[in-house]
């Protein structure tokens, strides 16, 4: 694979490590000096968002490969490396990582109770998912995926709600069951290819291309990694942590939950599953999409019958990330970038829900629903956002969370119909269960508290703004987005098939109205190919003047 | 200049009222205050009308079939072997259509500007009105299905927007948020037509679709047609997805004449013309089609029989239109279908307005039984409504006769004989219907002008309660239980001692406008040889793909003749019965409900799909949900998560005791077993 570096500057190191440093310093700074420590978190914060606005501008378009990668030793003897790199896969994951931080420090402007620890917490938890969408060693992965634990643990834990030490403990039984799967795995995988090869490493450039895996040992394998993975995203029915962690985090808890670490587990899909053993993939593929489906249409019928509105959006989560399990799992071209482009869509969507949310609660110490209602009227701003968040997350064209929904939902069709159609009906529910609630806080008119409940502040429209403008950018243009994604989509899919018996189904191609020859789909390398170049032919044709006087049916 | 560098500033016609929205909603009430934001409003509007009219003219200055355009703005998804782009296209239907979105669309918005003087939220409500004619606009450019959808999906959220928009009334937002609902289980089918297009032809474009439709399997091509009506159903309220539209009368009256009649609900009609194709490949259905809408033109005017309040007889009515249009699609009429939608647009628009202008003159009372004799207060609205009502019926020479005899021909000579004879009864019952309201509005004795009359019509509405439709059952609020009261009602206080007024210009000039375009309409495409301008215009849009397949029409003018007169007849005879019918109403016993019997509850009850959608779909929904969220999730999940946190000694977690003692705990627990892994691989390598 290409390795493009990034001149002397080790830029991917320095995404993890500039949050550490913050740390760092912040814990030298005294409990009581709540404002140098957050101007502390917010410089580290706004420094990493910095590096990682610095690494999509020197992205390289169009290569698939590993960007910026580094490449040291770490632990010779146990052929441990430190590995980092990143493709169109990671890039906007760690990109909406650097895009959060900040807006979660911004976000928490008000809150003093051990702001030290917090903002430690917080710095450690941004270090170690930038870790987790960075390193290209198992191990190393291995050890961001589980530092990410103990901060979130501590959020949820000490600032969380009345029962915070239940989800707590429940988010943490749940990813350990997992992750001790997973490390088992990791060696299992390690050692095999030592007793094979001789050389033990854990580089997952070098275990791809390896090849030497029994089946049924790729099997196991696949499937602990996959167990991992799928209590992160959550996929059902392993998702009876997240309303409970999400329920008692506090909201920017919530958010970064929500946010990016959830994607943790369907980065790691697309990551490692894939990669690693794209036979076992390929082979469990039918099953997992299933999940997706029953994830999508179980976590919009729960949603409905929420009372707390938190716990409502939680839900929805689950019913979003299944569009992501099934556009992943469908193994084809739109599906993966649908895929890819829902976790970040729903990294800003869902995000500006819990910000929203997390304001309601700070005025009115209580997310049930029944609470509410003619806000409206006294919060026309804060409506406005909801709403257009709410619109966001429903899927409605034009905004960000419609493009990942429509690619993954086309590559689902694609490979699988009846899935492709049961999870088309997640898309009627989601507008049953956000309408509702929309309906239930903000419309009718005000009484009680709800009729001096005040405005949004200029700082919280600050937080919330730019994720729904990203969103608005991304529906509307989502090409830069997807320029950077395809190449290594295309990557990734070109290295599964030639690894296992998958044949990617595929868009025809678009035969133009004066095409007299059909193409015929004889390899699948030529049929490809063939499509590329219809679709170059089309694109050239349109460019032309910009405008083209086309012959509508029957010039002959 | 010329064709191409004109037509390149296309995008202005949908960025013009996209502007005009951003800028009302950013700016607010503060600089664009009453009445500064209705004005600006509609001469965006306006000013995408004018250039339509530029870019008609500049197309028909091409020959007849070189008038296709695309402008293609940029590559929307590029997907590695396929990309969609973001293009408009003009040709003659988008023309067409964009004419009478933007022309009657702007006239709408100047009788806004009167209809909501006071309202404390009049600017907010131009900045959604301008939204909705740029996502209308972008429906009808889009130069594939996708960039159609993302403008079916603009309209449908300005639809709730407005529909909701005197939130304040639980009924309001309930009946927005329907709307949305209904329509998403529209837009599932028309997401799955997408695919299947996709996934079998490679393209989404207009322009290659239809082209490309012959190399389709007969049964895909029935798939995907249905599939596009199942979305058509849901945007045209067509059964049995109409429920939502009756309902959307909560919004203010322009946005029931703009939306929920001339514009967005005729979506659905023109998305089935565009893709003419894949009907004519499969046959059958167009058969279903037609079908579909010839009995929801029946059941609609079955039910707009029963109705009092004057906006939802032409709610009913405009979905029995509809049905019109459908049945006329099915058969292959584009150009008939088309017509129609123009006409109705114009008189339907006219109606709406009318209403509003009566309910504003009647201080905001709806319901026909307190009304009465309003031509004497109320001229200019009550000679131009009765215009629209003679066109709606279809009386010569105003367009309604000439369009709707153009449908009911077509479908006889599409070889639907039925469906020509539940057209003509549908159209029976229009006029009587129509009559109906026209008499008790503006005819018959007055019932408010004293407060023995507003007394004895309130005593009779509570007695007859039970024969009024049926709210819609929303899980939030039951609609209240009002026990008929025994003795007399007092007149409603809003009534009461007061008189219903004539409009101001602002409202009626739109009105005058509209009435003149209802009036006329109908040389737009008039049955005589050389007169097909509308026909001659849309030819190159809706050439048939296929061989053999051709519009429907009479064989020669004199039959057609003989067809005209029969509907003429119908229509004439309606009128007839209804006049005699209600020319003496008193706002009490209303004739038609008692000569229906046992019908009449079944009808004004909208043959109870309300109630049907509730018990089968809605209850048991929730019932499912409920039982997920509380026994999956809560008892059986978590039950067993929780048993194994036992199992392992976790059992105290909820106590909260020591919570960091916890933290630390399981830190070291986590560290120890990572440190142990380790090392057993470092002697396991060595």
């Amino acid at each position: 694979m290409l390795a493009a570096t990034g001149g002397d500057f080790p830029l991917l190191s320095a995404l993890v490590v500039t949050p550490l440093i913050g740390a760092v310093m912040i814990a030298f700074v005294g409990k009581s000096r709540t404002e140098i420590v957050r101007a502390f978190a917010m410089l580290a914060s706004v420094c990493t968002a910095a590096l990682a606005g610095y690494l999509l501008w020197q992205f390289h378009v169009g290569d698939g490969g590993f960007q910026f990668v580094e490449d040291r030793s770490w632990v010779e003897a146990m052929g441990l490396r430190y590995i980092l790199g990143v493709d169109g896969i990671s890039l906007w994951m760690v990109v909406l990582t650097g895009l959060i931080f900040p807006l979660v420090f911004l976000s928490s402007a008000n809150l003093n109770d051990r702001f030290k620890m917090y903002a430690i917490s917080m710095l450690i938890l941004e270090a170690g998912i930038m870790g987790v969408f960075l390193a290209l060693d198992l191990v190393l992965f291995f050890v961001f995926f589980e530092v990410v634990l103990i901060p979130m643990y501590l959020l949820i834990g000490i600032w969380g709600h009345e029962r915070r030490i239940y989800a707590a403990l429940k988010f943490f039984i749940y990813t350990m069951a997992g992750s001790a799967l997973m490390l088992a795995a990791i060696l299992t995988l390690g050692f095999l290819h030592s007793s094979q090869t001789g050389v033990l490493t854990f580089d997952m450039r070098e275990l791809s291309i390896w090849g030497g895996l029994a089946q049924s040992t790729a099997q196991w394998l696949f499937l602990a990694f996959f167990v991992a993975f799928a209590v992160k995203v959550p996929i059902f029915p392993l998702h009876t942590w997240l309303p409970d962690a999400h329920v008692e985090a506090p909201a920017a808890g919530s958010v970064v939950l929500a946010a990016v670490m959830l994607k943790m587990g369907t980065y790691g899909f697309l990551r490692f599953s894939l990669t690693l053993f794209p036979q076992a993939a390929v082979d469990m593929a039918p099953w997992i999409m299933v999940l997706g489906a029953i994830g999508i249409i179980y976590g919009a019928l729960v949603a409905a019958v929420q009372t707390d509105l938190k716990k409502l959006i939680a839900y929805s989560s689950v019913a979003h990330m299944g569009f992501v399990v099934i556009g992943t799992f469908s193994l084809t071209q739109p599906g993966l970038d649908g895929g890819i482009l829902t976790m970040l869509a729903h990294g800003l969507n869902t995000s500006a829900l819990f910000f929203l949310v997390g304001f309601l609660y700070d005025r009115r110490h209580t997310r049930e629903i029944a609470q509410f209602g003619g806000l409206w009227k006294t919060m026309p701003i804060f409506a406005g956002l909801f709403l257009v968040a709410s619109f966001a997350s429903v899927g409605l064209p034009g905004l960000s969370g419609f493009v990942g929904e429509y690619l993954s939902l086309l590559g689902t069709f694609l490979t699988s119909r009846p899935v492709a159609v049961v999870s088309t009906v997640g898309v009627i529910l989601a507008a049953l269960y956000l309408l509702w609630a929309f309906q239930q806080v903000f419309t009718g008119e005000p009484e009680g508290d709800n009729r001096d409940t005040p405005d949004v502040s200029v700082r919280e429209i600050a937080v919330v703004a730019p994720l729904l403008i990203l969103s608005l950018v991304i529906g509307l243009y989502p090409r830069p987005v997807l320029d950077r994604i395809n190449p290594s989509v295309e990557a990734l899919l070109d290295h599964v098939e030639e690894q296992s018996d998958w044949v990617e189904p595929s868009v025809p191609p678009a035969s133009v109205v004066h095409d007299e020859t059909t193409e015929v789909e004889a390899g699948h390398d030529e049929a490809g190919a063939a499509e590329t170049d219809s679709g170059n032919a089309a694109d050239d044709e349109h460019s032309i003047g910009n405008l083209e006087a086309a012959v509508p049916g029957g010039a002959k | 200049m010329d064709t191409n560098s004109t037509l390149d500033l296309m995008w202005l016609i949908p960025a013009l009222p996209l502007a005009g929205a951003v800028l009302i909603l950013l700016l607010g009430k503060r600089v664009l205050g009453e009445p500064k934001a209705g004005y600006f409003a509609a001469t965006m509007l306006g000013g995408s009308f004018l250039l339509t009219v530029i870019s008609f003219f500049t197309v028909l200055g091409e020959d007849h079939h070189h008038r296709s355009y695309v402008v293609d703005l940029f590559t929307w998804m590029p997907v590695g072997s396929f990309q969609i782009d973001f293009g408009l296209l003009i040709d003659p239907l988008s023309i067409t259509m964009l004419l009478f979105v933007t022309g009657v669309g702007t006239l709408i918005h100047i009788y806004a500007i009167g209809y909501m003087h006071g309202d404390p939220r009049f600017t907010r409500f131009f900045g959604y009105l301008n939204l909705f004619a740029a996502s209308m606009i972008i429906l009808v450019m889009g130069s594939n299905y996708l960039v159609t959808f993302l403008g079916w999906e603009g309209v449908g959220v300005c639809s709730y927007l407005l529909i909701s928009f005197w939130f304040e009334r639980p009924s309001a937002a309930t009946a927005g948020k329907k709307a949305f609902v209904t329509n998403r289980v529209g837009d599932f089918g028309l997401m799955l037509a997408m695919f299947l297009i996709l996934a079998n032809l490679g393209t989404l474009n207009y322009l290659s679709t239809n082209e490309l439709a012959p190399t389709l399997a007969s049964g895909t091509a029935t798939a995907i047609a249905l599939l596009l009506f199942v979305g058509a159903m849901g945007k045209s309220a067509q059964m049995p997805l109409h429920v939502w539209l009756p309902d959307a009368m909560e919004g203010p009256t322009p946005v029931s004449a703009l939306i929920h009649a001339a514009t967005m609900v005729t979506a659905g009609v023109f998305l089935l013309v565009r893709s003419h194709g894949f009907l004519e490949v499969s046959g059958d259905a167009g058969t279903i089609v037609a079908w579909v809408g010839g009995l929801t033109a029946f059941f609609a005017a079955t039910v707009a029989l029963t109705q009092y309040d004057i906006k939802r007889v032409l709610a009913y009515s405009t979905i029995s239109q509809l049905g019109y249009l459908f049945l006329a699609v099915g058969v292959g009429a584009y150009v008939a279908a088309i017509f129609h939608m123009v006409t109705h647009a114009f008189f339907k628009a006219l109606l709406f307005l009318g209403s509003g202008s009566v309910i504003h003159g009647m201080h905001d009372e709806q319901d026909m039984r307190y009304m009465g004799a309003l031509r004497k207060a109320m001229p200019i609205t009550a000679a131009t409504f009765i215009v629209g009502w003679l066109a709606i019926a279809g009386v010569f020479p105003l367009s309604g006769f000439w369009s709707k005899d153009e449908i009911l021909a077509s479908a006889w000579f599409g070889d639907q004989p039925i469906l020509w004879g539940v057209g003509l009864i549908t159209a029976i019952l229009t006029a009587f219907y129509m009559t109906r309201q026209v008499v008790m509005v503006f005819f018959s004795p007055a019932r408010w002008d004293s407060e023995e009359d507003l007394s004895r019509v309130a005593t009779a509405i509570a007695e007859q309660e039970d024969v009024r439709p049926a709210q819609l059952a929303d899980d939030v609020e039951e609609p209240e239980a009002s026990e008929p009261e025994a003795g007399v009602v007092p007149a409603p206080a809003h009534l009461a001692g007061k008189h219903p007024h004539e409009s101001p210009r602002l409202m009626t000039i739109p009105l005058i406008v509209l009435a003149a375009l209802s009036f006329l309409g109908g040389i737009l495409n008039l049955p005589f040889p050389g007169f097909h301008q509308l026909g001659h215009w849309l030819e190159p849009v809706i050439e048939p793909v296929v061989a053999g397949v051709h519009e429907p029409h009479p064989d020669n003018f004199n039959i057609g003749l003989v067809f005209a007169l029969i509907a003429l007849a119908g229509a004439l005879g309606g009128i007839a019965i209804g006049w005699s019918t209600y020319k003496r109403y008193r706002g009490t016993d209303d004739p038609t409900i008692d000569r229906l019997g046992p019908l009449a509850s079944f009808f004004s009850n909208a043959w109870y799909f309300d109630a049907f959608y509730q018990r089968v779909i809605a209850e048991p929904g929730r019932k499912l949900a409920l039982f997920l969220s509380r026994d999956v999730d809560g008892k059986f999940i978590d039950g067993l998560v929780n048993g194994v946190g036992k199992a392992f000694g976790f059992a105290s977690v909820e106590s909260g005791k020591a919570e960091t003692g916890y933290v630390r705990q399981y830190a070291l627990v986590l560290l120890a077993g990572t440190v142990a892994l380790i090392t057993y691989a470092i002697v396991r390598a060595a």
